[in-house]
């Protein structure tokens, strides 16, 4: 993911200049996050939405609960489905078209975290077994890109979810019908995705598209309310020592419960 | 034959500035007897011609004007240039070796995808394509510091008149810092506090161009952030 | 965009007055006079990343605008030697509607996309840019009715906030007929329950429509009227338009006043050298 497609030289040069002294270009120390916005329920016609801001980076998420039939192997739960949409307004190196490699990435990470984590109740999403049941959508619109898309998704929809309502149905014959009443969702857990990018030998948190842009990889580390990791992802062109590795999970462990109060709402 | 605004009013696209005979300047255009504004800006009208300075406008690129770009490709014996503008920009290699060279020259010698420059456009080719050399004193590839965003119609104001402005954050920060008219400025400092000093002030600079006395609050403020950092 | 608390009471979900009521004291299902637009917000210059944008409420619609451009166009075959293409894309979050729709672009999108490339493009000094494109990307985010309309409206406010050179900003209203009454800026109910529904648009200074759809059925004379007041629709959202572009300048004159207050006391700093002319003065 870039702002536009070329790595400038110039660029990369600079930021480890900074980086070598201890500082990023923004002014933060490695750990820093930039501001951190959420805002629930913003829009009227989403059962729940969040719209998120970290730094530039500024997301919208909205949940929609509908009905459909539930898998064959789980015919007695509900569904989560996640999406993500790279607008083209968010950067103008994005084009208008079919999800690209990077957008499935950050809609499938985010719905393993919520999925490891069981944070949603999928019983109670069942309806009639086998037939029908709830399917939880929960959409990740990109509106501004300035790096760690990942990780602001992953706030958003867990605020997203905290506030959502689904509908009530009752069933009659063997049929569901609505009954126009609407319960909230229960969210069982909280997992938040933190990513860490490496670049040279500087692992830093939170990173800007510069940063992106220059990075030698990123390893994402979701955890959930116990502390337990629940999805590792690494992405990127260079390797990790286990040494590394380590260190990112410790990095990410640490910050997580930070970024959950800031998902849960202070 | 009349101004329909007063002198530096905001103008809007459509907005109708004169009507009856006047020489037309920037961003405007006549439809019969009419004037009018095609961009956002501060109308501007003197005895014999009526144009608009415009407050939000992408670069065009000129003649004449130091820019700075961003290589974004390679063809034979070409490199084309991000420079910001409604098209890329191209150089040949004569445009950037002074002496003698072989057809099979390298080109990644000079300049090499990813790197970016600072270059004069030296003409504009038939599809208004801009042509760059980097012949010339303090052209060429840029190898220290780093690419701040300004928009392209506030340059003049970061300039100042006869470069008050700049000359100004040059001496009190000791950065190098050249502008190029893209609004592309490369900044380069002995250290990371002086060159944040720096965009703190182009950032106040933007925001406030509009506005007067602004050499002297801009010096102020320089001032203060290094009362501060002692 | 901030949350809305919505103080305004709701679209009941069925008609407000038989056709028998008399016209005068006929209102619509969500109180407005036939003639009255929904609340209109407009802001410039939202986007970091984008060139020009733009974001608009318009009754419960809400909007985001995106312009990039003039730039190099691709793909380069595409280009066009004596003009830029004007590029729109109008777009749908899936939460934008109820139930759920796929991000995929639909038909409808994709005509939407058309007719607002047609509403603004008259507006565009294209010629200024050959072989460039200029990209208009709307995304819905949330829609209650009369989306292409309120995207168009946007639209000419982020090109405008891009620095494109423009005749006339274009504003967008739509018309249409409900219990046989003609009414204006229909919502997503009145559009649903209407029996016709007239979208326009129209650059105020020039005088010119430059979109203009219909479906339903109308006689001449209801859709001699209906453009109308479909007009008048358009000027009350320009006016609305050329503030919010006037806001992010801080500054807000009214035409007739000797303005010596509000001007600077410095002359302007200009550079030694002559001030940059562009060929063409465009």
């Amino acid at each position: 993911m870039s702002k536009s497609n070329i790595v400038s030289h110039l660029k990369q040069k600079k930021i480890s200049e900074v980086l070598s002294t201890g500082k990023r270009m923004d002014g933060r120390s490695f750990e820093d996050f930039r501001e951190l916005t959420i805002k629930r329920n913003v829009l009227y016609k989403s059962e729940g939405s969040a719209e998120v801001w970290l730094g530039k980076t500024h997301v919208m998420v909205g949940v929609k609960v509908g009905t459909g039939t539930p898998f064959e192997d789980t015919p007695n739960e509900g569904v989560l489905m996640t999406n993500a949409e790279f607008t083209p307004i968010a950067n103008a190196a994005w084009e208008p078209g079919p999800p690209n490699e990077n957008s499935i990435e950050l809609a499938r990470v985010v719905d393993r975290g919520l999925r490891s984590a069981e944070t949603l109740d999928t019983a109670e999403l069942n309806i009639i077994s086998g037939k029908l049941v709830n399917i939880v959508f929960v959409d990740l619109y990109i509106l501004n890109y300035d790096g760690n898309l990942i990780d602001a998704c992953s706030a958003g929809a867990i605020a997203a979810l905290m506030g959502a309502k689904k509908p009530v149905y009752e069933v009659v014959g063997n049929e569901g019908k609505p009954t126009g009443e609407k319960v909230p969702l229960t969210v069982k857990k909280k997992p938040v995705a933190i990513s860490v990018i490496k670049i040279g030998d500087k692992l830093i948190l939170d990173p800007t598209a510069d940063e992106e842009d220059v990075m030698d990889c990123r390893l994402t580390v979701t955890f959930d309310d116990d502390g337990h990791l629940c999805t590792m992802q690494k992405s990127g062109s260079e390797g990790l020592t286990l040494d590394e590795i380590k260190k990112c999970i410790n990095m990410a462990q640490e910050k997580a419960p930070e970024i959950r109060a800031k998902a849960i709402g202070d | 034959m009349s101004a329909n605004f007063q002198d530096r009013n905001l103008v809007l696209p459509g907005d109708v500035l004169y009507e009856g005979r006047i020489r037309t300047g920037e961003n405007t255009y006549r439809n019969q007897d009419q004037v009018y504004a095609t961009r956002l800006g501060l109308v501007n009208y003197s005895p014999d011609n009526v144009s608009v300075v415009a407050l939000s406008t992408g670069y065009t690129p000129l003649v004449g004007d130091v820019i700075i770009g961003e290589v974004i490709d390679m063809e034979l014996g070409e490199w084309r240039i991000d420079i910001g503008a409604q098209s890329e920009a191209v150089m040949g290699i004569p445009d950037a070796v002074d002496r003698p060279f072989r057809t099979d020259y390298v080109m990644t010698r000079v300049l090499d995808i990813g790197d970016t420059l600072i270059a004069k456009i030296v003409d504009l080719d038939r599809r208004r394509t801009p042509i760059l050399s980097i012949l010339g004193p303090g052209l060429g590839k840029i190898h220290d510091g780093f690419i701040v965003r300004f928009t392209p119609s506030k340059i003049p104001r970061l300039i100042g008149k006869k470069g008050s402005m700049i000359n100004m954050i040059i001496k009190e920060t000791g950065c190098r810092i050249v502008i190029g008219q893209n609004g592309r400025i490369l900044v380069s400092g002995p250290n990371r506090e002086r060159e944040e000093m720096v965009v703190k002030v182009m950032n106040k600079i933007e925001l406030e161009a509009h506005t007067s006395g602004l050499t002297n609050r801009a010096q102020e403020f320089l001032r203060q952030l290094k009362e501060r950092s002692r | 965009m901030s949350k809305k608390t919505t103080t305004k009471k709701t679209a009941t979900r069925k008609p407000a007055r038989s056709k028998k009521a008399k016209t005068d004291s006929w209102k619509r299902a969500d109180g407005r006079a036939f003639d009255e637009l929904r609340t209109i917000k407009i802001e410039s210059g939202v986007l970091p990343n984008a060139d020009g944008s733009a974001y608009i409420e318009m009754g419960r619609n809400k909007i985001l605008c995106g312009v990039f451009g003039p730039r190099e166009m691709h793909p380069k075959h595409q280009a066009r030697p004596n003009e830029a293409v004007l590029r729109c894309r109008y777009h749908m979050a899936p939460f934008s509607v109820d139930p759920r729709r796929s991000p995929a672009p639909s038909r409808r999108d994709q005509e939407i996309s058309m007719v607002m490339r047609s509403a603004l493009e008259p507006a565009v000094f294209l010629e200024r840019y050959p072989r460039a494109s200029i990209d208009v990307y709307v995304e819905v985010i949330e829609a209650d009715g009369g989306t292409r309309c309120a995207s168009i409206n946007a639209a000419a406010v982020a090109l405008v906030d891009a620095g494109i050179p423009m005749k006339d900003l274009v504003a967008a209203c739509a018309v249409g007929k409900v219990e046989d009454k003609l009414i204006v800026d229909l919502g997503d109910y009145e559009d649903k329950k209407g029996q016709s529904d007239m979208p326009i648009a129209y650059m105020p200074k020039l005088g010119k429509v430059t979109l203009l759809q219909m479906d339903g059925i109308m006689s001449t004379e209801e859709a001699e009227k209906a453009l109308d007041l479909a007009i008048e629709g358009c000027k009350k959202v320009y006016e609305i338009q050329r503030e919010a572009l006037k806001k992010k300048y801080g500054i807000d004159q009214p035409q007739d006043k000797p303005q010596k207050e509000l001007q600077p006391e410095e002359p302007k700093e200009e550079p030694e050298e002559e001030p940059r002319k562009e060929e063409g003065s465009q």
